[in-house]
C-alpha cells in the first residue's frame, strides 16, 4: 500500500475532547425539528428523525401529489426538485434536506394555468393510471432544464430513472417535445 | 427502521471526531455503529431494509471546505473532491474533454435523479453486494459475519467471476470505479490520525475470508479527494457498460480502457473490468499480452482470453466469461479507432 499516515500532518485533526459526545446529539428517540421551502413557502416540521423528505411531504406536509411506488430509489415516482436539481425524496432523509428549496408537483400551476409540461402530458395522454406521472413530470422539468431533452433518444435515456407500468412511454417522450419547444420559446 | 441519532456537522475534523469518539471506532466502516452519509442513495436504502445499521448517522453533505466540492483541472491532472456530485463531474468540460472515461462511466450510472444526489466519494464505497444481501431473511458473510452465503448455491448470475472467494461472490457494482482504475487515479483521505494517500487499485479489498471488510478505510476516515494523474493515455480513455437493458441497470459486464498509441503500437494500456469481479478489476495480464505490440482483433483476443484466465463461475454466471471477453475485445478496438 501506497498509504503514508505519519508524513501528512495535519494537527487540526489531533482529537479533541470536544470531539467526543457521549450521547448523539440527535437521541434516537426525540423529534427533530426540521425547516424547509416547499413551494415557495417555509414550512417548519417536527419529525421523527428516521422521516424520509418523500413521508414528510406527503403526511407532514400534507402534499400528496409526489407518490411512492418502491421506496427503494427504482421507479422514479417520487421525484421532486430540491435547490433546482430533480431527486428521488425517498432516499434522502428529510433532515438531510434542512434548509432546502423543494418544488413538488403542487407548485408547478400558477394562475390557474398549468406548466407546460403539465399542459403537454394532458395533450398527449402521457399517461394511463397515472400514478408515475407527477414523477415523470418532475422528472421532465429537470431534463428540459439541464438540456438533456434535445433528441428522442436523450428523452428516453435522461428520463430512463422514471419507470411507468402502463408504459406510456410513446406518449411521454411526444409530450417532453412539445414542451420542450414551448419552454425554450418562453 | 431502526432509529438512528443524527449529526451535521460543518468541519471535517469535527465529522471524523464524532466517529472517532466511538467505542467500536476499530470496526470496519459498515459495520461500525457511527457511519457516514453523503448523497444518502446507498445508505438510506439500505437502512430501510435492516442491511445497514448504524445508530449515529454523520451527515457529511454540509461540510464547509470548499476543496470537497470542486473539481480542479491543471497540467498535472485533475482532482475532484470527494463530495462533487456524479452529476456535476459528468458535465464538467475538463473531464468530458481530457478523460472521456470518466464522463463515460458517470453518465451510464443510475439515473439522472440519483447521479443529481450521490456524491463521488459515496459512489466509490458504494456497497459491494447482492440480492441476497439486501434481504435480510437470507444467511450473507457479508452483511452478517459467519452465516454464510446463500449465492454460492442460489441464483448466481449476477454474481462475480474474478477475485471470487468461498465465503462471497458478490459482484462490484460500481462504474466510475473503472475509471478510476484505468486512469492510475489515487484517493486522499482525513482521519484524527492524518491524512494519506492511497493508489485507487489498492481501497478495495478482495472478500477473502472476511467480505465484510470492503476497503482499507477506517470507519473514522473520509475520502477528501480523488486525485487522476495526466498521462498521455487519458485522453484516449473508453467505458464499454453491457447491461440487461439498455439503460438504468447495473453492468452485466463492463470494460474502462486507457490507451497510449504510437505508430500503431500500444506504449501503455490500462484496462478495468466491472460487473464481473468481487472489486473494481485492474485486467493486468491482459495489459501485458498488448504492451509493445499491434492493437487488432487477435491481439485484443489473446488479452482476453489473459484477462479471464482465472475465471471461477458458478452455476448461472458462466456465460459472464465469454461476455467479458467479447467486451473487452470491443472496449480495446473503440478505444484504438478513437479520434483524439
Ligand atoms: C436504483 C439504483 C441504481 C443504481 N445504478 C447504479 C449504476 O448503474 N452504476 C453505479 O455506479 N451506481 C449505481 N447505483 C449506486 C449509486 O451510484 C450509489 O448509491 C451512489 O453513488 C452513492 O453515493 P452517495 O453519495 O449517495 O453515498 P451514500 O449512500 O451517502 O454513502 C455510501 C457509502 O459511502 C460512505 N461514504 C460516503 N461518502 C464518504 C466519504 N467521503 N468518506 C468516507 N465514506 C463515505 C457512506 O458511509 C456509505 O457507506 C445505483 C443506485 C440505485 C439506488
Ligand atoms: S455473495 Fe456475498 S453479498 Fe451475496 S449472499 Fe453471499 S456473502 Fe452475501
Ligand atoms: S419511490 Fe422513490 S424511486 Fe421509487
Ligand atoms: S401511467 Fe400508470 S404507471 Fe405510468
Amino acid at each position: 500500500m501506497t498509504a503514508d499516515a505519519s508524513s501528512v500532518s495535519t494537527p487540526w485533526m489531533a482529537l479533541r475532547d470536544t470531539d467526543r459526545p457521549a450521547e448523539p446529539a440527535t437521541r434516537p428517540d426525540t423529534v427533530v425539528a426540521v425547516d424547509f421551502i416547499v413551494n415557495g413557502k417555509p414550512c417548519r416540521l417536527e419529525l421523527d428523525p428516521r422521516t424520509t423528505l418523500l413521508d414528510a411531504l406527503r403526511d407532514h406536509v400534507g402534499l400528496t401529489g409526489t407518490k411512492k411506488g418502491c421506496d427503494h430509489g427504482q421507479c422514479g415516482a417520487c421525484t421532486v426538485i430540491v435547490n433546482g436539481r430533480r431527486t428521488l425524496s425517498c432516499l434522502s432523509f428529510a433532515q438531510m434536506n434542512d434548509r432546502d428549496e423543494i418544488t413538488t408537483v403542487e407548485g408547478l400551476a400558477s394562475d390557474g394555468r398549468l406548466h407546460p409540461v403539465q399542459q403537454a402530458f394532458i395533450d398527449h395522454d402521457a399517461f394511463q393510471c397515472g400514478y408515475c406521472t407527477p414523477g415523470q413530470i418532475m422528472s421532465a422539468i429537470g431534463c428540459i432544464s439541464e438540456g438533456h431533452a434535445e433528441t428522442d433518444a436523450d428523452i428516453r435515456e435522461y428520463m430512463s430513472g422514471n419507470i411507468c407500468r402502463c408504459a406510456a412511454y410513446p406518449n411521454i417522450v411526444a409530450a417532453i417535445r412539445q414542451a420542450r419547444d414551448e419552454m425554450e420559446r418562453a | 427502521m431502526r432509529p438512528f441519532g443524527f449529526e451535521r456537522p460543518e468541519t471535517l475534523e469535527r465529522a471524523a471526531g464524532i466517529v472517532a469518539a466511538r467505542e467500536d471506532r476499530a470496526a470496519p466502516p459498515p459495520l461500525s455503529s457511527a457511519q457516514f452519509i453523503a448523497g444518502g442513495t446507498n445508505m438510506a436504502d439500505y437502512m430501510k431494509l435492516g442491511v445497514m445499521r448504524p445508530n449515529l448517522l454523520v451527515d457529511i453533505g454540509r461540510l464547509a471546505d470548499p476543496g470537497l466540492r470542486r473539481i480542479a483541472a491543471s497540467p498535472d491532472g485533475i482532482r475532484l473532491g470527494a463530495l462533487v456530485r456524479m452529476s456535476e463531474a459528468e458535465e464538467n468540460a475538463d473531464i468530458r474533454i481530457g478523460y472521456p472515461v470518466i464522463a463515460e462511466s458517470l453518465q451510464q450510472a443510475a439515473s439522472q435523479q440519483i447521479r443529481n444526489m450521490a456524491s463521488l466519494g459515496g459512489n466509490i464505497l458504494q456497497r459491494t453486494r447482492c440480492e441476497y444481501f439486501r434481504d435480510i431473511s437470507w444467511a450473507c458473510n457479508k452483511r452478517d459475519p459467519g452465516s454464510g452465503c446463500a449465492a454460492m448455491d442460489g441464483f448466481n448470475r449476477q454474481h462475480a467471476v474474478l477475485g471470487v472467494s468461498d465465503r462471497c461472490i458478490a459482484t462490484y457494482h460500481g462504474d466510475f470505479a473503472q475509471a478510476l482504475i484505468a486512469l492510475d487515479a489515487s484517493v486522499e483521505t482525513q482521519s484524527p490520525r492524518g491524512g494519506r494517500t492511497m493508489a485507487f487499485s489498492e481501497l478495495h479489498r478482495l472478500p477473502g475470508e472476511t467480505p465484510h471488510v470492503e476497503t482499507q478505510l477506517m470507519a473514522d476516515e473520509l475520502i477528501t479527494l480523488i486525485d487522476i494523474p495526466a498521462k498521455p493515455w487519458a485522453r484516449r480513455s473508453h467505458y464499454l457498460k453491457i447491461r440487461d437493458r439498455q439503460s438504468y441497470a447495473f453492468a452485466v459486464a463492463s470494460v474502462a480502457v486507457v490507451l497510449d498509441l504510437e505508430d500503431g503500437a500500444v506504449r501503455d494500456v490500462r484496462i478495468a473490468l466491472g460487473g464481473l469481479a468481487t472489486v473494481p478489476w485492474r485486467a493486468q495480464e491482459a495489459e501485458d499480452e498488448l504492451k509493445g505490440g499491434p492493437l487488432d482483433e487477435r491481439t485484443a483476443g489473446r488479452a482476453a482470453e489473459a484477462a479471464f484466465a482465472g475465471a471461477m463461475p458458478r452455476e448461472h454466471n458462466a456465460f459472464k466469461i465469454s461476455l467479458g471477453r467479447q467486451a473487452l475485445v470491443r472496449a480495446l478496438l473503440e478505444t484504438r479507432d478513437m479520434r483524439v
